[in-house]
């Protein structure tokens, strides 16, 4: 009868997807265990090394550098990005005129390439003639660095990423903001809360969920960053906006090391999922 | 504090705001038609426009031939990605087989799995096929995506089983139900999944300057972004920030036409990611 569907139909079905996720997902995650634990230039034979590279990743500096600068980076990242958007979408959830073009243009850098994005603020941020030194050199203040001092170099990066990402950030917490229920707010008005104790008790547990994703969404991105600096700074000045990524590149690419580069992305991996965890148990909340 | 007075507040944030996004596309775009000495200068508008940079980058790099480059992939990948994920997601919202939830924890697998711990592999992998400077490189990788399977998973549930039923006792196929019923009910996911896929393939450049050296094979992102960092520039900012604008303009026209779109699904990602 036709009405029973044959047994074969759903895995003809699913056949694409399994074939794809055998050859660019399981096997290269397979081949990434094997590769942990070789030397291989890709020219001359793999050469058996033990856990070799996981040693040299632990007292390697320059793996270490990367991972602080990537901790620094999320340290500036994310309180910005959080911050920012918070701010701008509850001012934008008032009864706010032009309300859409506000959304629109926030949501401008977001579409737009990383690789614009940094070439334009490698320019702003030229210390003789970029155009933030300039404005605050007119209102009196010094000139920064921004690019070419150990210090400042991440932070502007970091404050670069944000003002690309924060308006994804924005339209995410508006809806969050949108969908919590009128009557919360007039209980707490009758319970005689201010402004900002409604706004501690109840829009910020409402928003937990969105809180949560967007940093850990900034996390993955500060652990993804890699054409920023390549562009930018290409790591400098002295390693000090050298990402994780960028360091693995230059392992497989520049020194052709590829069981020590693969070494490297499968410990990022495992400090990505580590830090995920750990953002999951102490920002989530079950406030019902 | 004074109600008015806080209003005024609120809009002076916002439009701050507006002028920090917006300037400083505003300020490259006008870079590019400006006389070279004028673009560090604070004065926006150009005294005479010249079109100098764009002339040099279009005689500089094959950039024509990386737009249509790009577009190809993320066209090919896009397409790919709608089909197949729409497959996988109907067999898992609308069919009943051995092995589904299995299947279905594969799917996840792959959704949470970081991009890291499979670049060195896939690499190499691109490397034994022999598909280093190919297209295949740029496409096979993506075809198929998991978040894509999330989503049509999600989407398809939504629809009427009785629907379903009765195109089968009209003696539909299964992928005819796919294609002709459930597609045409879906166009939402459809949109999420195809917009989604299609900028973030377009915007990819990790993946591209790892697999393509030849310049002629090169992704639009990755060929300006080795045209700033490399000597082809001499250093000329016009030429930069034309590159720039030029790999800008496809996006930004697309985000004006379909800024609904483009807002609606970005959101539906973020959340889903």
């Amino acid at each position: 009868m036709k009405f029973t569907t044959e047994k074969s139909i759903p895995y003809i079905l699913v056949t694409p997807y399994l074939l794809h996720f055998l050859v660019i997902t399981a096997f290269p995650v397979i081949f990434s265990l094997i590769l942990t634990l070789h030397r291989w230039n890709l020219l001359s034979p793999m050469q058996w090394i033990g856990g070799t590279n996981f040693s040299t990743v632990l007292t390697d500096a320059l793996f270490w550098k990367s991972l602080w600068n990537t901790i620094r980076f999320l340290m500036i990242h994310i309180p910005l990005q959080v911050g920012i958007a918070l701010v701008l979408a509850v001012i934008l959830n008032q009864q706010i005129r032009a309300r859409g073009f506000f959304r629109a243009a926030y949501f401008l850098p977001v579409v737009v390439s990383g690789v614009v994005v940094t070439i334009l603020w490698k320019q702003l941020y030229a210390s003789e003639t970029g155009t933030i030194n300039a404005l605050l050199s007119t209102v009196g203040l010094p000139r920064v660095e921004w690019l070419t001092s150990t210090r400042i170099a991440m932070p502007a990066i970091a404050i670069m990423a944000t003002w690309k990402n924060v308006g994804l950030y924005i339209i995410l917490l508006l809806a969050g903001l949108q969908s919590i229920p009128r009557q919360l707010y007039e209980a707490a008005m009758l319970d005689g809360a201010g402004r900002l104790g409604q706004f501690f008790q109840i829009t910020i547990p409402m928003l937990n969920p969105i809180l949560l994703s967007v940093i850990i969404l900034s996390t993955i991105n500060g652990f993804s960053l890699f054409i920023e600096p390549y562009v930018m700074t290409g790591g400098g000045p002295l390693n000090s906006t050298l990402s994780m990524n960028l360091y693995t590149y230059r392992q497989a690419f520049v020194f052709y090391k590829m069981g020590y580069a693969a070494t490297l992305g499968f410990t990022m991996a495992v400090i990505i999922f580590a830090v995920v965890v750990l953002e999951r148990r102490y920002v989530e909340r079950d406030y019902l | 504090m004074n109600r008015r007075l806080l209003r005024g507040l609120f809009y002076l944030v916002l439009l701050g705001g507006a002028i920090t996004f917006i300037y400083p596309f505003l300020w490259m775009v006008l870079g590019t038609i400006k006389p070279e000495i004028e673009i560090t200068t604070l004065r926006l508008l150009p005294s005479r426009v010249v079109f100098d940079s764009y002339r040099a980058v279009f005689s500089k790099i094959p950039i024509a031939r990386a737009f249509l480059n790009s577009l190809l992939v993320a066209s090919l990948v896009t397409s790919s990605v709608l089909v197949f994920s729409s497959l996988t997601g109907y067999a898992l919202s609308r069919l009943t087989f051995k092995g589904k939830e299995l299947l279905f924890s594969l799917v996840l697998f792959t959704m949470m799995m970081p991009f890291q711990i499979t670049l060195i592999p896939m690499y190499i992998l691109m490397v034994k096929f022999h598909w280093v400077d190919t297209y295949q490189a740029l496409v096979v990788p993506g075809m198929v995506s998991a978040f894509g399977i999330l989503i049509f998973r999600q989407a398809f549930k939504a629809i009427p089983g009785d629907l379903i039923d009765s195109a089968r006792l009209d003696g539909y196929t299964e992928v005819e139900i796919l294609f002709r019923i459930v597609w045409p009910l879906s166009k939402p996911a459809l949109i999420t999944v195809g917009l989604i896929t299609f900028v973030n393939t377009w915007n990819d450049v990790l993946w591209p300057i790892i697999v393509i050296r030849d310049q002629t094979m090169m992704t639009m992102p990755q060929m300006v972004a080795l045209f700033t960092v490399g000597g082809q520039a001499e250093a000329q900012l016009g030429n930069i920030l034309a590159a720039a604008t030029l790999l800008a303009i496809p996006m930004v026209a697309a985000y004006l036409l379909f800024q609904r779109y483009f807002i609606e699904s970005m959101a539906t990602s973020g959340l889903k990611g």
